[in-house]
């Protein structure tokens, strides 16, 4: 018998059926800006802490307070780590959303409600546990200003008494979240405590869901992709970050912040960087296009609505080919949309940001770790290049807890790019700006500052020729043109490379991106087990390069699987190999969730008949 | 350099502060300024490559190509040159940036990033070379231009315009002046004002369009100018390098002394009349003068002491863009830390 099976015993003094252990879904349904982050934080980490793989995902309204909110716990021996639609544990704390809950709830689920809201138990399929949050808050000695708040912690206490959860692991669980606060730490445990006993002496359990220790989390860390992409920025060695307010990319600029605080000032207490917010993304985009002209790892951090804004500045950038690294942490467009839902929405508009001929770099990160790589990687690319990198994650990866392997140092010095100095131009006796020297159409710049008299030059948008100067000249222009595309062709051989995984005898390929990767994963193991052969290529990077090309080849038929609704990527894959567009087919879905396993599978079975 | 050419302190002759060939109408207001730019240049004796020139869209926009061939220069998008400026100024705080705008650039599509700039203190000096026409589109009305005026293309403006030494004062500007493209001497003495200055500058410089707006009725055209110009004050200007001190009656002058330990003094026709120092007074001079149908003209405003935004955000000497990469990226043993932390959960 296992511990769990023991422990369930032990707490309901009855047998509850064949257990299941460490795979199963809790919701927690709550009203938005009623405190209940620090107790959904508690239960995450503290299941984390117990060894199982865990996977967290917030489904909140764009609103501060009084919608409704969901945070999803998916605990997966198997490591799963894709949205699953159903829960098997419903915490229901929000009682105008409390009907459509339980109808949601999986078959054999459980669902906890507060005492008083006397909820009728109208499904036969399920378990109903009430819990007395009004009763028990008040009698703890919370002061009334933090009930409401504190009484978040009654549902933590409950279900881990019932599902086996270690109070000693959410003690320390709350430690983390409250950065040791001792009196914030003891409130809170306080009240869990006591739900906890009096979930012991009251509840009979009659479900199967407990968690148990297990050792598949030992050496993982557990982070949110935009922490993931700030820190990345920070050990990429970023001096100077202008941006506006947008979610879901704030929490980036919010973690660069405090990561820059923590590492980035010399012993005097100066900054080894600058944060700017500007007034708008017009700005935004500038100031780090201003800063990239003068030397400086630049990076703004916006979504969807702030790209639009950006288009002009994006073709500038492109043009006077000034290193600048935007974040696009993709929300739902068009338009407003819905800002706190995810999708894929952005890749065209990102790939072809501004007017004429413009084309960029894009990277794609499919994890937390790719997140971490790609913020230092973008600058290196970006300073290469001479030009804009996009860095496309979305709100999904960015504001949703994961786990990791720990993140990798950068594993080569910082690439600054081909920058002359004085000397450097003493010795040449001058330099062309837009000449291409090398042959791999980047030009060699000087940065403002360079203490000689041939060292300047004149950046512009509008038409020049190889020495900086203002050229209508036909030949000019399509001369400049001509070496940009040879400059992407070099970008083709600089960008992270797909990642592989062909399956002996598959004549079917799914290609896909970003943060489907979990879903896929997942999906593919769902078809293996039908005797469905699906190998597998993620894009890692835009422009595409010679991959992806030899991958649709040997496959009969691929499909692009991405979160939106015009299938994009699908749609540029089809532009850069036109002779193989017959064989992709797109696989496009958004509603403002991340995919499902259960809906890659459906989709790829329905589409392979 | 020829024999007995005449040399500034860096040994250069005036050619080194030149730039190419205007292609500006002849005769525009413009180019009597970037003259102007390139004369302060060289007697200031400032080092070309310590400046960045930066400008958006427009005829303004188009000449600091004709001036300080040597120094980096950026000629950006239409309206949003103040947020180029403010990265490269955080990217090099050492650098000194020279902007040059329009009317149309700075008081329409631009109105948001100037007023922002100036909010910032960014370390700059921006000039507004102002005609109240958009020239480059053949002769749409500016939000500068007066009510009441004729174009050919545009017919009769029923607006009043926007004044752009008021929008920059309301904005909190730390120096704000306007001059007359036609009067070299006092442009020339409130550029080396705003080039002392440590903080935002705004020159609002009439500059007339002689193509689209040189109507006799225009208060932007040469004739209007010349007829109505008021000097406020008579400015010199004294560089806390150079030795030469200018004669002035002691009770008759009023003393500034510049953030960066220049002095500026103020010679004034009334010395009860206007003190830049006073916010109140800049507002009512430009009042007065709006209500006057003049321009007033000399140093409106000033607050020498107001740290730049490059100051007041405490970054390190080195100028950001030339840390090395043991500054800048932390060592394996911080994000082994850091991996450690976040191993709990």
């Amino acid at each position: 018998m296992s511990q769990a099976v023991q422990a369930a015993e032990r707490v309901t003094g009855q047998k509850s059926g064949k257990p299941i252990v460490n795979d199963f879904q809790i919701v927690v349904a709550t009203v938005n800006g009623t405190g209940s982050q620090t107790a959904n934080s508690a239960l995450i980490r503290a299941l984390f802490r117990m060894g199982i793989p865990v996977n967290g995902k917030n489904i909140f309204p764009s609103n501060i307070q009084g919608l409704p909110t969901w945070f999803s716990i998916r605990l997966s021996k198997d490591e799963y780590v894709a949205r699953r639609e159903h829960s098997e544990i419903l915490v229901a704390m929000n009682q105008a959303t409390v009907k459509e809950d339980i109808q949601n709830l999986s078959p054999g689920g459980v669902v906890y409600t507060p005492e008083e809201w006397n909820i009728p138990a109208e499904r036969d399929d399920i378990t109903y546990y009430t819990m007395p949050v009004k009763a028990l808050v008040s009698a703890s000695d919370t002061p009334p200003n933090l009930r409401d708040y504190v009484s978040n912690m009654v549902y933590v206490g409950v279900l881990a008494a019932m599902h086996n959860i270690d109070l000693a692991e959410v003690h320390e669980a709350l430690n983390i979240h409250f950065s040791g606060k001792a009196k914030a730490v003891e409130s809170n445990m306080t009240m869990v405590n006591a739900a906890f006993e009096w979930a012991q002496d009251h509840l009979a359990k009659s479900d199967p869901f407990v968690a148990e220790r297990m050792d598949k989390t030992s050496g993982l860390i557990m982070l949110d992709g935009n922490s993931a992409g700030a820190l990345g920025a920070v050990f990429g060695g970023v001096t100077f970050v202008a941006w506006y307010p947008i979610t879901p990319s704030t929490s980036l600029v919010d973690a660069l912040k405090d990561y820059l605080a923590e590492t980035r000032h010399d012993a005097e207490g100066k900054a080894t960087y600058a944060v700017v917010q500007a007034e708008d993304e017009l700005a935004a985009i500038g100031m780090v296009i201003g800063a990239g002209w003068a030397g400086a790892r630049a990076m703004t951090s916006t979504s969807g609505p702030g790209i639009a804004l950006m288009s002009e500045f994006g073709g500038l950038a492109y043009s006077t080919e000034v290193p600048s690294v935007i974040w696009d942490v993709q929300r739902v467009g068009p338009s407003t949309g819905l800002p706190t839902r995810t999708q894929q929405g952005d890749v065209l508009k990102a790939y072809f940001l501004g007017t004429g001929d413009t084309k960029h770099v894009v990277l794609l990160p499919g994890s937390i770790a790719e997140c971490f790589e790609f913020g230092w990687r973008a600058f290196d690319l970006a300073e290469r290049l001479q030009t804009l990198v996009f860095v496309l994650s979305d709100l999904d990866l960015g504001m949703n807890l994961w786990m990791s392997k720990p993140f990798e140092y950068p594993d080569q010095p910082m690439d600054r790019g081909k920058v002359l100095t004085a000397e450097d131009v003493d010795r040449l006796g001058g330099f062309k700006r837009y000449a291409d020297v090398d042959g791999d159409g980047i030009g060699w710049r000087t940065l403002p500052g360079t203490d000689h008299p041939l060292a300047a030059y004149f950046t512009r948008g509008s038409g020049h020729n190889d020495e900086a100067q203002y050229s209508e000249r036909t030949e000019d222009w399509a001369g400049n043109m001509a070496r940009l595309t040879r400059k992407f062709d070099t970008a083709r051989t600089l960008l992270p490379k797909p990642v592989v995984d062909t399956v002996k005898g598959a004549i079917i390929g799914i290609i896909s991106y970003g943060s489907n990767d979990p879903a896929i994963i997942e999906g593919r193991d769902k078809l293996k087990a039908q005797g469905v052969k699906a190998s597998y290529l993620r894009l890692r990077g835009l422009p595409l390069e010679g991959t992806t090309r030899k991958f649709i080849e040997k496959h009969e038929r691929v499909c692009v699987i991405e979160n939106n609704t015009d299938g994009q990527m699908a749609k540029l894959i089809h532009m850069e190999y036109p002779d193989l567009a017959p064989k992709v087919q797109s696989i496009a879905f958004s509603n403002g969730l991340p995919f499902s396993a259960r809906w890659i599978y459906e989709q790829v079975m329905e589409w392979e008949k | 350099m020829g024999v007995g050419a005449k040399v500034n302190a860096l040994g250069l002759e005036r050619s080194a502060y030149t730039g190419r060939a205007s292609t500006l109408c002849k005769g525009c207001g413009h180019d009597s300024i970037s003259s102007q730019i390139i004369a302060v240049a060289w007697e200031m004796s400032l080092p070309s490559h310590q400046i960045i020139k930066l400008s958006g869209i427009g005829c303004s926009s188009k000449s600091p190509a004709y001036f300080l061939n040597r120094s980096h220069g950026f000629n950006g998008l239409h309206g949003r040159m103040p947020s180029l400026a403010t990265g490269a100024v955080f990217a090099n705080h050492t650098l000194k940036a020279v902007g040059v705008s329009g009317d149309g650039d700075t008081g329409s599509i631009g109105l948001g990033q100037f007023k922002h700039m100036v909010r910032r203190n960014i370390p700059m000096v921006y000039i507004i070379e102002n005609n109240g026409v958009y020239g480059l589109t053949k002769g749409q009305f500016s939000a500068t231009a007066d009510k009441g005026q004729k174009l050919k293309y545009a017919g009769v403006n029923e607006m009043m315009p926007i004044d752009l030494c008021l929008e920059a004062i309301a904005a909190n500007a730390t120096l704000v002046a306007r001059s007359f493209a036609g009067d070299p001497k006092q442009v020339r003495e409130l550029l080396k004002i705003a080039l002392s200055h440590q903080g935002v500058a705004i020159l609002d410089i009439i500059s007339p369009c002689v193509t689209f707006n040189n109507h006799d009725e225009s208060t932007k055209g040469y004739v209007y100018g010349k007829q109505h110009q008021e000097t406020l004050q008579d400015i010199s200007y004294i560089p806390a390098y150079d030795e030469i001190t200018v004669d002035y009656a002691e009770g008759e002058a009023q003393v500034v002394t510049l953030h960066d330990g220049s002095r500026i003094v103020l010679r004034k026709l009334d010395p009860e009349r206007h003190d830049p120092t006073d916010r109140m007074a800049a507002y009512q001079v430009l009042e007065q003068a709006r209500a006057n149908q003049e321009f007033i003209t000399g140093l409106i405003y000033i607050e020498p002491d107001s740290p730049s935004i490059t100051e007041t955000n405490q970054l390190v000497d080195t100028p950001l863009a030339h840390l090395p990469e043991d500054v800048t990226r932390p060592p394996r043993a911080t994000l082994d830390e850091m991996m450690a932390k976040l191993m709990g959960g």
